[in-house]
């Protein structure tokens, strides 16, 4: 169990985070070289203002007219985002590690509110699944890869929370935690989770748009 | 993935170039078209609306066909996607004549690119784009529907899009001039007057069977004394269906007719009527195909001009009209041009009562005519109606609000909702901006 923990830790995180930050870079370049080649015009429209304008509108909780029209999912896409990218990287026990490994160390959540920001990531995953599952608009469109980033977006949170818990199996369950979050960082860049790296691009861009082009609100 | 509910289908007429087209097909020149369109006429931006899309849905109540159908998720900007391009991509070309035929119903007739999904999406993915490829590849596949061809093919021939020929444009012109003249005696409509201020262009259909229209706009321009001018030969005509049938070298050919008998005529900028999709030709499309970045010359919509008619006090108004009016906000003009502002002074500066329907401005309900679904032609006339009941519920919900007369400043949208207002009898007159300027201003001796 200790080999295999430390296979995980060590050889595979290090994999992990390189297809992370590596498979960014490489999408964002291809991304940019591959405008550059076919449609060059997007540059000459593109403005920070507008840009920064759409996209920090939409960035408000019930900022824009569809955000007001789904309440609930305003919430939960909200609260999702947020508890996704922020417990993860303040949560003490993550700090911990690279304190030990690096000697770097941040500000950190509490472990209560951590816990409750876990928590509301599982529940949130599991309305995003029930909607696909009876919301005809999603359901038409649902793919199976749909339910596989979610699931891998989830595993991470559900295998965290076990562990923490140390209710059962605790190393196995840390082996499964931290294998679960390799897979979500690798997948990131080359999955529809790229629209981590995506959508504020394309966002910006229709902004831009709009602003510039349409002298109209793309929200 | 799972099972979908089964299509509201409208009543279908037959399409016979569609047919036609469709017979035509082979797999393999499907496979080689798809593919080659796909590879050479798309790039970054087609392959990461589709891989950032993370089927959410949210575009779904954006489009006026989806919440016209009671919510049918085959009729969500996404859904549209899914039963078109995406089928496309991820069979690599190998699709059937029969999805072919499909997909040109569903790109051409059940959605009028009209981009207000690109404001209900997160992302800011522009379906309408998507849906355009999709055009596209229908175009390059022979399979657009008849009535739209034929426009298109009026395009590549005449120059314009109503077969109007050479000489029937300046003999409609002279004609206006002289009915005119009998109300204003020195009116004239000068045709080809090198450095004049404006050129003042229009759609083909005014001259075949609105010419009226253009009696109304040289009445406007002789009371507000404006200098301007018409072509007399080929550019006159600032329409484009070439555009919507995803015919890109044909709209290049007639956008640069357009901008060069502008040119030609040295004037200072172009005032179009009052027609949406011919601004976002001249204003948004065609001069990126030409690679201009902007247009090469100032355009300006009729709804621009007349706010600046009346802002300047050039054009005065005798009353005000008395009924109470509600303003449709075009799609091209509006969402695509920010005039909604302008438009409601000119409302305000026109008439006593302006009833505003909801929603409004960037986020009206398009009149399911735009986009060429209109020119697609009596096949799917249905599709538009049935299509568009939103439409029919939020004017019926301005009339009860007191709106009588409902001002629409755009062709399309003119004759999208005079068959919206009749086949739900919502009873309310239809009319342009230049109908009432015409009726109220104060007329030069």
């Amino acid at each position: 169990m200790h080999a295999v923990y430390a296979f995980v830790s060590g050889p595979l995180a290090w994999l992990a985070f390189l297809l992370f930050f590596g498979g960014i870079c490489y999408r964002l370049v291809r991304l940019l070289w591959e405008v550059n080649r076919t449609e060059k015009f997007i540059f000459s429209y593109m403005s920070w203002k507008y840009s920064l304008r759409s996209i920090g509108r939409w960035l408000i909780p019930f900022g824009t007219a569809n955000w007001r029209l789904h309440p609930g999912l305003t919430v939960a896409t909200f609260t999702f985002h947020i508890c996704l990218l922020v417990t993860p990287v303040f949560l003490l026990s993550h700090v911990v590690l690279w304190d030990e490994a690096f000697d770097v160390s941040w500000w950190t959540l509490p472990d209560g509110v951590a816990d409750v920001m876990t928590v509301l990531v599982i529940v949130c995953c599991a309305y995003f699944l029930i909607r696909r599952l009876v919301t005809p608009e999603v359901k038409f469109v649902t793919t199976a890869s749909d339910f596989v980033i979610l699931a891998i977006v989830a595993a991470p949170f559900i295998t965290g929370f076990l562990a923490y818990h140390q209710w059962f199996a605790y190393p196995v369950m840390a082996i499964a935690h931290i294998v679960s979050g390799e897979i979500m960082l690798a997948a990131i860049p080359f999955t529809r989770l790229s629209h981590m790296i995506f959508s504020p691009l394309t966002r910006a861009y229709m902004g831009s748009e709009f602003g510039k082009v349409r002298h109209a609100r793309d929200w | 993935m799972a099972k979908a509910p089964a299509k509201t289908e409208p009543s279908q007429a037959l399409d016979q170039g569609l047919a036609v087209g469709v017979a035509r097909l082979t797999p393999e020149k499907i496979e080689s078209t798809i593919r080659t369109v796909l590879k050479s006429e798309t790039g970054a931006r087609l392959s990461t609306y589709v891989e950032t899309c993370i089927h959410c849905g949210l575009c779904a109540e954006a489009c006026h066909y989806y919440l016209s159908h009671d919510n049918d998720p085959h009729y969500a900007p996404v859904g549209k996607v899914k039963q078109t391009l995406w089928e496309m991509i991820k069979q690599k070309g190998r699709v059937t004549p029969e999805f072919i035929e499909k997909a040109a119903i569903i790109a051409h007739t059940e959605c009028n690119l009209c981009k207000r999904c690109a404001q209900y999406c997160p992302f800011g993915i522009d379906i309408a784009y998507l849906m355009l490829v999709v055009r596209r590849i229908i175009h390059k596949l022979g399979c657009t529907p008849l009535y739209i061809q034929d426009t298109a093919h009026s395009h590549s021939v005449t120059m314009n899009q109503m077969w109007v020929k050479g000489d029937e444009w300046p003999d409609t012109l002279q004609w206006q001039e002289e009915e005119a003249q009998a109300e204003f005696e020195d009116l004239r409509i000068p045709l080809d007057v090198e450095g004049a201020e404006i050129m003042y262009s229009v759609i083909a259909p005014e001259p075949k069977f609105q010419a009226q229209l253009i009696y109304q706009a040289a009445a406007i321009f002789h009371a507000a004394g404006v200098s301007w001018t018409m072509p007399s030969e080929l550019g006159w005509d600032n329409s484009d269906m070439a555009m919507f049938t995803g015919d890109n070298e044909i709209m290049g050919r007639i956008k640069r007719a357009h901008y060069d008998a502008a040119i030609r005529l040295k004037v200072k900028r172009i005032v179009m009527g009052e027609c949406g999709h011919a601004f976002r030709s001249v204003y948004d499309v065609g001069n990126r195909w030409l690679g201009w970045e902007m247009p090469p010359i100032p355009i300006v919509h009729a709804i621009d001009f007349y706010y600046e008619l009346l802002k300047e006090g050039r054009i005065k108004i005798t009353k005000k009209y008395p009924t109470p009016i509600t303003l449709h906000d075009p799609c091209n003009v509006v969402r695509g041009g920010g005039l909604h502002e302008k438009a409601r002074y000119v409302a305000h500066t026109l008439c006593e009562s302006v009833v505003e329907m909801t929603p409004n401005r960037e986020h009206n309900y398009c009149c399911a005519a735009g986009g060429g679904a209109i020119n697609c032609g009596p096949p799917y006339k249905q599709t538009r109606i049935s299509g568009n009941r939103i439409k029919a519920e939020q004017l019926f919900a301005a009339k009860t609000r007191g709106a009588q007369v409902l001002i629409a400043p755009c062709h399309n949208c003119h004759s999208g909702l005079h068959d919206i207002v009749h086949h739900y009898g919502v009873g309310l007159d239809i009319k342009f901006f230049g109908d009432l300027i015409y009726e109220l201003m104060e007329k030069p001796a």
